[in-house]
């Protein structure tokens, strides 16, 4: 079946561009787009063909207790689907940008590595393996974060590599307290077993999870890491990071243990809810200050993470609804307004906002697409951000939380004064700029456009009719809680 | 001056004869991966002991000339895509990836256990050559002063 | 149960390392601690009483053995952990080349 091909090609991928690249990128360029159109066609699939059935795979033909576990269903194939839309993009603006830094074919292979570590999170059913993929992920994450060579991005990717380990050992410690309670790793036999034994454990190691997991995510304490690796990243990279690796290690694996694993503890659900909260103003708070573009990005990503978490904590189906719809759109205006600031940076030579202006005349396409996503982000209808916003606050005024839609709503006026300052000073600012340094070529654009259809798009997710087969499997998986454990045990095997 | 001359004539000497000895002992913990403690990855940091002793006792241009650095690049590259190959073999012949797809042989012979005794070999010759490799690049920075 | 204490205690140790040491050597020793100490957890919660390694050989009986698979478990996290430190030892080579320090309280361009 298809599912172990997920981590097969990106690895396969990065390995054979390292054997045959030699000075050169053209090799590893169009390896690595093969690569990345192959996994955007298969997710796509994926996506499109299973309805609600979950399929299991077993790697090396060793049944589940004894053995890793692939898990597909509708959770896993959404979020493969925005993963592999956002590195393929990611991938296409590349081409010119990294040429603009350097000709090397390992950024290619480093990228390959990074999808597959995301890709092996998300798909594995397994707790160490799920570990092992994170990690292989991070390592990727942190040489890229360094790509530039410059001091300040060696400074970003050192912090960003010690907060990344010290959170993959607390990982690795509640993972060793999950075995030793249950005597497996398999997450369906752990959520099976887990409800027999003493309430305490799932407390513990909860506390743990969140922890880790927290840190993975950069939600509110622990987002400390997360402006500096996240700005000083090449701008593909940035939107990589900010767009789906932090919700790949860290919104869907939290999803997928507090819910499929623990079944949704009351406890847990109300720290999502003060977490998510606190991220979004303060995040947003810290944003509205800033003056360099990609960092004031890098701050919006820790606001629009606590949007997800709060619609998580909320835990109604329409609150997960939210949740779910804001993580795919998400995905895609963050890493488009990080394109964005990656051309001006490449055209100017300058992140500075007040150093912009006359962007509209040197680069139309950049200017209008960031118009749409700035729009989106501040949740301006018919975007997309708009409708996941909408549905977070109804969800949490259903659910008889008023405060916390207050506070939403406050936070998605403030991202809407703060993104009116980088469209006022900087795409219409009075900086008269005769020339740019650099061309935009057509791949960039081609990138940039591509999200900005997307960002209108894929607010059709929530018309009826579209909403029952693309969100609504997604938020059924999740709301459905422990049923997790009949799926992925008695599900269909695809070996 | 002679930093990259390496040590004295006993550590030369010594090195030039225990060398071949750590690089067997290596590839017995490779090759029994499966039957005792060990396997690849042990066996892999023991060859790349064998070559980092070589480093630190003949110095950093012997070794370049005596190991072609470029083609221990290929080799740690080609043993990773090995791996992937013989895990979709087990796709194709298995049914599943890394599907056992060889005989298991007897019980305690060194041919035996299926696929683990290539997989050991691909995994001990990509962890000798990454870890010399890695050694090799931090060891080889020049620090020049900075802005 | 003293064993866990002590286990725990290492563990405290690698991250009081990590969060106030100024050396970046010294934070990338006690990252490895904060590893040899989850490792150490792992180890223990194999461990069964009266028990022997868990490896069958030529004409051995057949008894009670401590738990495999954490073992391997600490295997694959010892690879990890290699690759962790000789990523940060790397930035911290190229950081020294940078900032011709060490001193973390004095590599601070990012700010804000």
């Amino acid at each position: 079946m298809i599912l172990p091909y997920f981590i097969i090609i990106p690895l396969l991928a990065a390995f054979i561009i390292s054997l045959i690249a030699g000075k050169k990128d053209n090799w590893a360029v169009i390896l690595s787009v093969i690569a990345s159109s192959a996994l955007l066609v298969l997710s796509l699939f994926s996506f499109i063909s299973m309805k609600e059935e979950t399929i299991t795979y077993s790697m090396s033909a060793w049944s589940i207790p004894y053995g890793i576990v692939l898990v597909q269903d509708a959770l896993t194939s959404f979020i493969l689907v925005m993963v592999s839309i956002i590195s393929f993009t990611s991938l296409i603006f590349s081409i010119q940008y990294i040429r603009h830094l350097s000709m090397d074919w390992k950024y290619y292979s480093l990228f390959m590595l990074l999808v597959t570590g995301m890709n092996g999170v998300i798909i594995t059913g397994d707790f160490f393996n799920l570990y092992v993929f994170m990690e292989i992920a991070l390592f990727s994450a942190f040489a890229l974060v360094a790509y530039g060579s410059r001091a300040e991005e060696f400074e970003a990717a050192f912090k960003y590599a010690v907060m990344g380990s010290v959170s993959s050992f607390l990982i690795l410690v509640g993972i060793a307290v999950v075995y030793s309670a249950t005597s497996t790793l398999t997450m369906a036999k752990v959520a099976q077993i887990l409800p027999t034994l003493n309430n305490e454990i799932v407390l513990w190691v909860g506390a743990i999870f969140m922890a880790g997991f927290g840190l993975k995510a950069a939600s509110m304490p622990f987002h400390a890491w997360l402006p500096d690796a996240h700005s000083s990243a090449p701008a593909p990279i940035s939107s990589m990071l900010s767009g789906v690796l932090i919700k790949a290690l860290g919104i869907y694996v939290m999803i997928r243990i507090f819910y499929n694993v623990f079944n949704a503890p009351e406890v847990f659900m109300k720290i999502f809810l003060v977490l998510g909260t606190i991220s979004i103003l303060i995040g947003v708070f810290l944003a509205i200050g800033q003056w360099d573009m990609k960092r004031l990005l890098a701050y919006h990503s820790i606001s629009q993470i606590g949007y997800i978490l709060l619609g998580m904590g909320i835990a109604t189906p329409l609150g997960i609804l939210g949740a779910v719809f804001h993580l795919f759109n998400h995905a895609i205006f963050k890493s488009l307004l990080f394109y964005n600031a990656g051309s001006v940076e490449m055209a100017l030579g300058t992140r500075d906002l007040r150093k912009m202006g006359n962007l509209m005349k040197l680069l139309p396409t950049t200017s209008q697409t960031s118009l749409i996503a700035s729009l989106s982000i501040s949740g301006i209808p018919p975007f997309n951000g708009f409708f996941s916003k909408l549905i977070i606050i109804i969800a949490a005024l259903q659910a008889g939380l008023p405060w916390y839609a207050l506070f939403a709503v406050i936070g998605s006026l403030l991202t809407l004064a703060s993104f009116m300052k980088v469209q006022r000073y900087g795409f219409k600012g009075e900086t008269v700029i005769e020339t740019a340094e650099n061309k935009i070529g057509w791949r960039m654009n081609f990138a940039m456009i591509t999200l900005a259809v997307l960002c209108v798009v894929t607010s059709l997710m929530v018309v009826p009719g579209i909403q029952e087969v693309t969100l609504d499997p997604v938020v059924k998986v999740i709301a459905n809680k422990t049923e997790y454990i009949q799926l992925v045990l008695g599900g269909l095997n695809g070996n | 001056m002679q930093q990259n001359e390496g040590m004295t004539l006993i550590v030369k000497t010594v090195t030039r004869i225990s060398v071949w000895m750590i690089l067997l002992y290596g590839i017995y913990i490779i090759f029994h991966g499966h039957l005792t403690p060990g396997g690849g990855f042990a066996g892999g940091v023991i060859v790349a002991l064998a070559f980092l002793n070589v480093l630190l006792a003949y110095g950093r241009k012997f070794t370049s000339d005596w190991l072609n650095i470029g083609f221990l690049h290929d080799l740690e590259a080609a043993s990773a895509t090995l791996f992937l190959v013989i895990g979709i073999l087990g796709i194709s012949m298995g049914g599943a990836f890394l599907a056992n797809f060889l005989t298991k042989g007897e019980l305690f012979a060194l041919i035996s256990a299926g696929t683990i005794l290539p997989l050991n070999i691909v995994i001990g010759i990509k962890v000798g050559m990454s870890l010399f490799l890695v050694v090799w690049v931090l060891a080889g920075f020049k620090i020049e002063k900075g802005d | 149960m003293i064993v866990y204490l002590l286990c725990f205690i290492l563990l405290l140790v690698g991250l009081y390392g990590v969060l106030t040491k100024r050396d970046l050597i010294k934070i990338i020793l006690s990252i490895g601690i904060l590893g040899y100490a989850v490792n150490l957890l792992l180890i223990l919660f194999a461990y069964r009483n009266n028990s022997i390694y868990p490896i069958l050989s030529k004409g051995k009986e057949i008894s009670p053995m401590v738990d495999p698979l954490p073992q391997a478990l600490v295997l694959t996290s010892i690879v990890i952990e290699l690759g962790t430190t000789a990523m940060l030892v790397a930035l911290a080579v190229k950081l020294f080349e940078k900032y011709n320090t060490f001193d973390i309280t004095e590599i601070r361009r990012l700010k804000g």
